[in-house]
């Protein structure tokens, strides 16, 4: 991704003149690696799932451009983007509304091969669908039932073999656990892993919580209204944050050991996000960072002004 | 204090009625809180942990019943109390607050005359005198420009800040007791710090008992002198939180714990799920109510339903761990 905006338009008054933009992504550049997992966190309103469908040309991006396999895929027409989107997918949030109720799981997954028509025999059709079923989990038996007569985290592995039916190799996985019970999270991360492992997948792993993305992802971006604030390799990131952004995120996580949350020190941050229609000059976190100094005002960090290789923030005065 | 305890919950069961049959969505629950200490009810959803709030609040919903048991907060019998009598404990002595600040303050009245609602109520303070209060409520609670922001309407709150008006509401009347049913799940974690660092700050400062109802165990961790663990209604592990955590004596507890990834752990670990889904509260399986999950079953847990018994430390309902089997033992798979 390269300086990758997405605006959406903020319309006011009885002719709809367009009065202002949310930015939602503003401004990205990121890679991803094939076979790689990059976790994408941050608080609600950050534009990270925004950025997830940017790059699935699920919503059209304002500026920028998106490279699939050194292809620059926001030039691509129709047919040859169909084509393109064979090799990505995307799992949803939430099971429920993801899934249209009046299809069986056999329609549902059917439908998806259809659409690049990967299975058209009645035989191999019915075949993969059972594969698809056995691969997240689930008994081909139950190809004939209806949405509503699954539990959440069975929905969730629908949703999975969906995603899976046109044999992508990469996915963006869109917060594909909050929606489910504690119980069922580890089922559902286990099986995602085990996926990638099997057919060498690529995972955009969006959450916001820290503690799941930090477990499955091999690199983690952090995002902070439109931008991405700090990028580094997962086992570094918890242990020498450099955004203050991201260490009061990851101080703010409650973390299940009574002994380790009583010794452990908060950084309570005052005041609440910033508005992404109309953000705070210079750095976007200033507003509620308690290290900000005059310069952050006046000019925007870019990601490289901390540059250890492998890890890099946007901060002039990194922790 | 005259008291033992401030609220004794004694044998509650509390029935709901769905389309499809009656649930026992609290089935025996038995617990205490003293003054000024924090309990932690976690559970999943449906587990029963709200509706066991609820039933102490008694704002349980029209297909919701108490056919059972006794709560008794101070000297009086919370149950045995008439609508009216319950409607004076409630929001003066015994505060709740609910996991959605978006719904639970009216959109057409000002914020500050909402929080001063409970003085005009209760103590016939006037109208005036009630946003003064609310503005000195605001403060207290950590919202900043009270004066202004008394003024406004929710809308123009953001969700932190309409959790934070709400216990603003919710500590009008100086409640000994505070319930807050998981106060912080719609907000993010940095908003979601903020309110736990309130609520902590409170119960120091005012010694405002607390029972926090939660799905998150890093949140009970933090916060709970003691924790009760609900699993289908009933109560499958209670104790001290160190000790729940340190040495789960349930098995449901054990594997919840070894199934959360660790933002502190430094080996990438597979991480162990618990197997199947969450009990279907009308076709519950016979004998313990986990033990169709469990990794640990023994044959006697799916004939006979153990009680919650000592075991070392904390209570548990397990006939494993009531054996004497340690769950962190050399042989433990889960």
């Amino acid at each position: 991704m390269r300086n990758l905006k997405t605006w959406f338009p903020v319309r006011s008054g009885v002719v709809s003149r367009v009065v202002g933009y949310v930015r939602a992504v503003d401004g990205v550049d990121l890679t991803i690696r094939e076979g790689e997992t990059l976790g994408l966190v941050g608080e609600s309103g950050c534009g990270k799932s925004t950025l997830g469908r940017t790059i699935l040309r699920l919503v059209e991006p304002t500026a920028g451009e998106v490279y699939f396999r050194g292809k620059n895929i926001l030039r691509l027409r129709r047919a040859a983007m169909r084509r393109m989107r064979r090799q990505m997918a995307i799992i949803f949030q939430d099971p429920f509304a993801s899934l249209d109720p009046r299809q069986t799981v056999s329609q549902i997954l059917g439908e998806a091969l259809d659409i690049h028509g990967l299975a058209p025999s009645g035989r191999r059709r019915k075949e993969r669908i059972s594969e698809l079923l056995d691969l997240v989990g689930l008994s081909p038996d139950l190809a004939r039932r209806y949405p509503h007569e699954f539990s959440g985290g069975q929905r969730q592995r629908i949703g999975i073999a969906r995603a899976l039916a046109v044999d992508p190799t990469f996915i963006v996985c869109d917060e594909p656990i909050s929606a489910l019970d504690v119980s069922i999270q580890a089922q559902i991360i286990n099986l995602l892993e085990q996926l990638q492992e099997k057919f060498r997948l690529t995972y955009l792993f969006i959450a916001h919580d820290l503690s799941v993305v930090k477990h499955i992802s091999d690199r983690i971006a952090v995002m902070y209204v439109g931008k991405v604030v700090e990028v580094s390799p997962a086992k570094d990131l918890y242990g020498a944050p450099k955004h203050p952004y991201t260490s009061s995120l990851l101080s703010a996580i409650p973390i299940p050991d009574p002994r380790l949350e009583r010794r452990r020190e908060r950084i309570i941050l005052k005041g609440d996000v910033a508005s992404p229609v109309d953000p705070p000059s210079g750095c976007r976190f200033r507003t509620r960072c308690f290290k900000a100094q005059p310069r952050c005002a006046e000019t925007e960090p870019p990601l490289d002004t901390v540059d250890l290789g492998e890890h890099q923030a946007a901060c002039f005065y990194p922790m | 204090m005259a008291f033992a305890h401030l609220l004794e919950v004694d044998n509650l069961q509390t029935h709901l009625k769905l389309r499809d049959g009656t649930i026992r969505a609290v089935d025996g629950v038995s617990f205490t809180v003293d003054a000024g200490e924090t309990l932690g009810i976690v559970g999943e959803s449906g587990s029963g942990k709200s509706m066991t709030a609820l039933s102490i609040m008694r704002l349980l919903p029209r297909a919701g019943d108490i056919i059972g048991g006794r709560v008794k907060f101070k000297d009086r019998v919370l149950t045995d109390l008439s609508e009216d009598e319950m409607e004076a404990v409630r929001g003066t002595e015994i505060a709740m607050i609910f996991q959605d600040p978006m719904t639970s303050l009216n959109p057409v009245y000002r914020t500050g005359w909402q929080v001063g609602e409970p003085l005009r109520i209760h103590q016939h303070v006037r109208a005036r005198a009630s946003v003064a209060a609310a503005v000195d409520l605001f403060k207290k609670v950590g919202i900043p420009d009270a004066r202004r922001r008394v003024a406004q309407f929710p809308h123009m709150f953001s969700g932190g800040m309409r959790q934070r008006a709400m216990i603003a509401m919710g500590l009008s009347m100086s409640p000994s007791l505070l319930i807050a049913d998981e106060p912080t799940t719609a907000l993010d974690v940095t908003i979601q710090a903020q309110i736990l660092d309130l609520l902590r700050t409170l119960n120091r400062d005012y010694g405002t008992a607390t029972i926090l109802i939660t799905h998150n165990l890093g949140v009970v961790a933090g916060m709970c002198d003691r924790v009760i663990v609900m699993y289908a209604g009933r109560i499958v592990e209670q104790g001290r939180t160190e000790e729940v955590f340190m040495h789960p004596e349930h098995p449901y507890t054990w594997n919840l714990l070894h199934s959360l990834p660790r933002l502190d752990a430094s080996e990438h670990q597979p991480l162990k799920p618990i197997v199947g889904s969450p009990p279907d509260m009308l076709k519950l399986p016979v004998g313990c109510k986990f033990q169709p999950r469990c990794g640990f079953a023994i044959a006697r847990c799916g004939v006979e339903e153990p009680s919650l018994l000592r075991v070392r430390e904390q209570l548990s309902r397990c006939w494993v761990t009531q054996g004497g089997t340690r769950l962190d033992g050399p042989n433990s798979g889960g």
